[in-house]
This record gives C-alpha cells, sequence and structure tokens, in this order.
C-alpha cells in the first residue's frame, strides 16, 4: 500500500486530472489505489479500475459526498488514507479545497502542486508565481501531494482491471451544505486539457468581442481563455482565468490576444509548447515568451487570422 | 462579531524576483515588501462587514518577522482596529501557521476568519482549510460574495466549473478570491492614526507551536528558459510559420 489517488469526478465520468496524477504517482513508484468519493459513483470506479497501472478502487458513496465537501469529504480520505505512504490528489479546486483539510487532520505538511517527482520523499514546486522552483523533501510519515496536472503526461485510460470495493464513510458533519452551482456551458475543449487555447486580455475591451476569438477557437479546436484584467472588467466569467491563481494550462498551441504579459498570467501559460501573442504593443512583456510575436490592431489580425485558417 | 484577518508580508507582486546564485532562496533583501495581495481583500471585506454594522471589531494579525508590523499598521490603516504580531524568523509553513492562528482563536473568539486564498510567495493555498481542520470549523474556500445569515452564511465559491454557492455554519474559515471587493487605499490621516492604534507582539512560543519547517528546501533554481522567438510580419506569415515551421495547425 504505497499511493492513494483521489479521484477528480463529477460523480458521472472520471476526469483526466486523475489520469495524469496517475503518472506522478508512478513516478515515486509502488502500487497505487484510486478512491473514488462521491454520490452514485459506480460508473467513475469502473473507468478509474479500467486505468492502466492502477492495482485497486475503493469507493465511498453517500448523498453527504455529491458536492465534495471538505468537511464531509476530509474525514473519509483519513480513514482512507491508513497505511499508504503517498495520497495525491490533482490540484483541481475541489481537490485544493479538500486536501489541506486532509493534512492538518493528519498533522502533515502538505506539498502543493508539484511539477516534478525527483524521487520518493524528493518533488519539485513552483515559488513566487514560477519564477523559481523549490525542491523539496519530506519526512512526514505520509505525504500528501497535490499535482500540476500540465506537468504529468496522462496514463492510459484503458488497460487495466482492477478489483472495485465499497467502504463505509465517516458520515455528515452537518456543518455546512450546497446551495447551488452556477456553470459556464461550453461546446468547446476544456480549458486545463485543450490542445490549443485562445485568450484575450483587457485589449478585447468587450466581452462582445470575445465572440471574435471564439470564431478562431471553434476554427482550431481550441477552448477560450482570458487573463485577469478581462475576467475582472466581467468580459468573461472567473473559470476563463488562466495565471497564478486561475487555471494553469500548457496546450501545444497557446494564442495571446491583447494580452501584455503580466507575470501573474505568465504564470499561468509558460509551459505552452508553442506561444503566439498579438498585441499593438511592441513593448509588451508577453512578446518575451512569444515564439511568435505579431505586432498589429487586434481587430483587424483577428478576423484575418480566422480568415486564413479557412 | 469579532472578526479575525491574518496578513502575510510577501515580495510586492510587481516584482520580479532573483534566485539566489547560491540556490539557497530567493532575494528578499532590497526588495520591495508589501501586504500578500490576496490579504488586503481579506482586510477590506471585514472592515466592510465592520461599516455594515455585521461586525463590531477587525483584529488583524500576522505571522512573521518584526518588519511585518509595517504589514500590520497598513491593515490598521485600511481601517482594522487592532494588531497582533508573532513574531517567528524564517519561513513558518502553513501548518505551523494554521496552529499558531487556532491559538490566537481560543484567546480572542472571533466569529469569522478571512484570510486570503494564497500567497503569492511560496502559493501553496493551504492555510485556511488547515485552520478549518484545526479548529473544527466549517470552510468556505475562493469566495467572491459572502451573504451573513442568523448563525450561517451564504459563500459563493470560485471553481473550475464556474460558481459554485454553500452554506457553512458559524464559526467559519473563508478565504477570498480576487473578485470579492476592490481593496481600497489608505488615507494619508488614516496612516497617522493607524500609527496609534494598539499593536501587540507575541511569539510563537506563546501558542506552544514549534515553527521548525517540516519540509527542507534543497534547493531553489531558475526555470528553465523559453528561447527566444521571432516577431512576423502579417498574419498570413503567422499561418506559415505555425502550419510549416511548428506545425501545430
Amino acid at each position: 500500500m504505497t499511493n492513494l489517488i483521489i479521484a477528480e469526478h463529477d460523480n458521472s465520468e472520471l476526469k483526466a486530472a486523475t489520469l495524469h496524477t496517475v503518472t506522478a504517482a508512478q513516478a515515486a513508484g509502488g502500487d497505487i489505489t484510486i478512491a473514488v468519493i462521491g454520490e452514485g459513483v459506480s460508473a467513475v470506479a469502473e473507468q478509474a479500475a479500467k486505468v492502466a497501472g492502477v492495482s485497486k478502487v475503493v469507493t465511498v458513496d453517500g448523498a453527504e459526498y455529491g458536492h465534495q465537501l471538505a468537511e464531509n469529504v476530509a474525514p473519509v480520505i483519513v480513514a482512507l488514507a491508513e497505511g499508504y505512504k503517498n495520497v495525491w490528489a490533482p490540484a483541481t479546486t475541489a481537490a485544493k479545497n479538500t486536501m489541506p483539510r486532509v493534512a492538518a487532520l493528519m498533522d502533515v505538511q502538505q506539498i502543493s502542486e508539484i511539477t516534478a517527482v525527483v524521487s520518493a520523499d524528493t518533488f519539485e514546486r513552483p515559488i513566487y508565481a514560477g519564477n523559481a522552483i523549490a525542491t523539496v523533501q519530506s519526512a512526514e510519515s505520509t505525504n500528501i501531494i497535490t499535482v500540476r496536472t500540465t506537468s504529468f503526461e496522462p496514463a492510459a485510460a484503458e488497460g487495466g482491471s482492477a478489483a472495485v470495493e465499497s467502504v463505509a464513510g465517516t458520515g455528515d458533519a452537518g456543518i455546512s451544505s450546497f446551495v447551488s452551482a452556477a456553470v459556464t456551458e461550453s461546446e468547446r475543449p476544456e480549458l486545463t486539457s485543450a490542445r490549443v487555447v485562445v485568450s484575450g486580455g483587457r485589449g478585447m475591451q468587450s466581452g462582445d468581442n470575445f465572440a471574435m476569438l471564439e470564431k478562431v477557437a471553434d476554427k482550431l479546436g481550441a477552448a477560450v481563455g482570458a487573463s485577469r484584467a478581462a475576467v475582472d472588467a466581467g468580459y468573461v466569467p472567473n473559470d476563463y482565468q488562466v495565471g497564478q491563481t486561475g487555471k494553469v494550462v500548457a496546450p501545444e498551441l497557446y494564442i495571446a490576444v491583447g494580452i501584455s504579459g503580466a507575470i501573474q498570467h505568465l504564470a499561468g501559460m509558460k509551459d505552452s509548447k508553442v506561444i503566439v501573442a498579438i498585441n499593438k504593443d511592441e513593448e509588451a512583456p508577453i512578446f518575451q515568451v512569444a515564439d511568435y510575436g505579431l505586432v498589429a490592431d487586434l481587430f483587424e489580425a483577428v478576423p484575418a487570422l480566422e480568415a486564413e485558417l479557412d | 462579531m469579532k472578526v479575525l484577518v491574518p496578513v502575510k508580508r510577501v515580495v510586492d507582486y510587481n516584482v520580479k524576483v532573483r534566485v539566489k546564485a547560491d540556490e539557497s532562496g530567493v532575494e528578499t533583501a532590497n526588495v520591495k515588501m508589501s501586504m500578500n495581495p490576496f490579504d488586503e481583500i481579506s482586510v477590506e471585506e471585514a472592515i466592510r462587514l465592520k461599516e455594515a454594522g455585521k461586525a463590531t471589531e477587525v483584529v488583524v494579525v500576522s505571522i512573521g518577522t518584526a518588519q511585518s508590523q509595517d504589514t500590520l499598521r497598513n491593515a490598521l490603516a485600511m481601517g482594522a482596529d487592532r494588531a497582533i504580531l508573532v513574531e517567528a524568523d524564517g519561513e513558518v509553513e502553513p501548518l505551523a501557521v494554521a496552529k499558531i492562528l487556532k491559538g490566537v482563536i481560543a484567546e480572542e473568539e472571533p466569529g469569522l476568519v478571512l484570510l486570503g486564498k494564497q500567497a503569492i510567495d511560496d502559493d501553496s493555498n493551504q492555510t485556511a482549510q488547515m485552520l478549518g481542520a484545526l479548529t473544527g470549523w466549517p470552510q468556505a474556500t475562493f469566495v467572491s460574495k459572502i451573504e451573513l445569515g442568523d448563525g450561517s452564511m451564504e459563500a459563493t465559491r470560485e471553481v473550475d466549473g464556474g460558481l459554485e454557492t454553500i452554506k457553512v455554519n458559524m464559526p467559519a474559515v473563508v478565504s477570498v478570491d480576487l473578485r470579492l471587493n476592490e481593496p481600497r487605499y489608505a488615507s494619508l490621516p488614516n496612516i497617522m492614526k493607524a500609527k496609534k492604534k494598539p499593536l501587540d507582539t507575541k511569539a510563537a512560543a506563546d501558542y506552544g507551536v514549534d515553527v521548525t519547517p517540516r519540509l527542507k528546501t534543497l534547493k531553489v533554481s531558475e526555470p528553465p528558459a523559453r528561447a527566444a522567438g521571432i516577431i512576423v510580419g502579417s498574419v498570413s506569415e503567422l499561418v506559415e510559420k505555425l502550419k510549416n515551421e511548428a506545425k501545430v495547425i
């Protein structure tokens, strides 16, 4: 019993973030168990059992876990963690919410958002918005680790045949409850796993102008992102934000439109394979990380780009 | 209701940090330091709760060196009533911070603790959640809106898929996200007034907390640099390069 991975899911589907976390755990070595905690999660458990390299799946099923409330989920993870050396989760908002609560209940100092596994007890993690990389060694009896998914390839979703075991939970703590969710609906790929991302910044000037980027995105099969400035200005919802405190993306192609390139934004996209910057200010810091820069008025360049992609 | 607001002194968000040549950490000597931007938002929210008659007192607390007094004075100038400095040298990890804050809570008995969701130096995003665990209180993290009710609170959280609203019992721990509010600037008269507001100094040992780091930092290094790019002359040249050179479209 070496690695316990807390699955990221929506009660019906196992999310790709879990597959990236499996690869991180494999780098540390040892057997892998996936824990699926939620409400009505049998389909998720079946998917988890098929992931290559997974030897066991445990499920904890109950209405009190349906919305991943940290007060209810954390004690379950503490109980499941008994006997494991490492407990892993992808650094999604759900796990970022829950895992430190788990760590403190176990009196463990968590290791957040690792980008590399150096050895079984030593990990790399970015600090200062990715402007420095810390190599940290843990002497904790159990390590609580969250994983930056863009730094690890996904494990194969098929090929495994792990046994699934159902375990009783710890009940409803009775101090928190779910009220409602406002989920952004989109037909486009998910920002953190898209092959191409087209992002807009303050230079877009309005939310309506994001329609221009969406047309380009649709031609490239891309997700649409944004800088903090564009989100703060209300052009697009919060879940579009790429950066130190938003989402971290590392697509094959990242197209930054009207984004100046603050340190905090670069932190969320500078590991992209190819970066394109379109900005009318040739002094904009975004050009320092761009592979291809185009100094131009975006209101001319973006429609031209869309036309060129036909 | 008393509101407790922990604040951290960090390298200013506009500073491009440099890694020390011996890879022991980042250069913090002669670098501009400020209040962690997320903590400014939590101070602002606490002050607004007081102005709205929903809070009676705003107490700010910082854990760090004597220089963290500057950060506390800044919070007092924004409108906090009273400050506590818990002196500790070197890096204090989130778990130790949460343990000290639990001790402060035992003395101060706040009805609400408002923290920034993460500090922009170590980017851990842990302290609020850990404090929730240690106190047994519910947590509302990454919030962009809070509404106090009778013995409970509704909080809107920024999550990967959009927004989520939860209800938590009070007392509670809240970690704030960027869009909760826009923090005010301290006016000059308020900066002068802040110098006379009470600031107590304590030590980590007063709360029986050992702040020795659990994790050993072996080294701090520069991230890999990106190779220099090129400026293209037109959209068609850009598309040509992406197709034939980078081969990504």
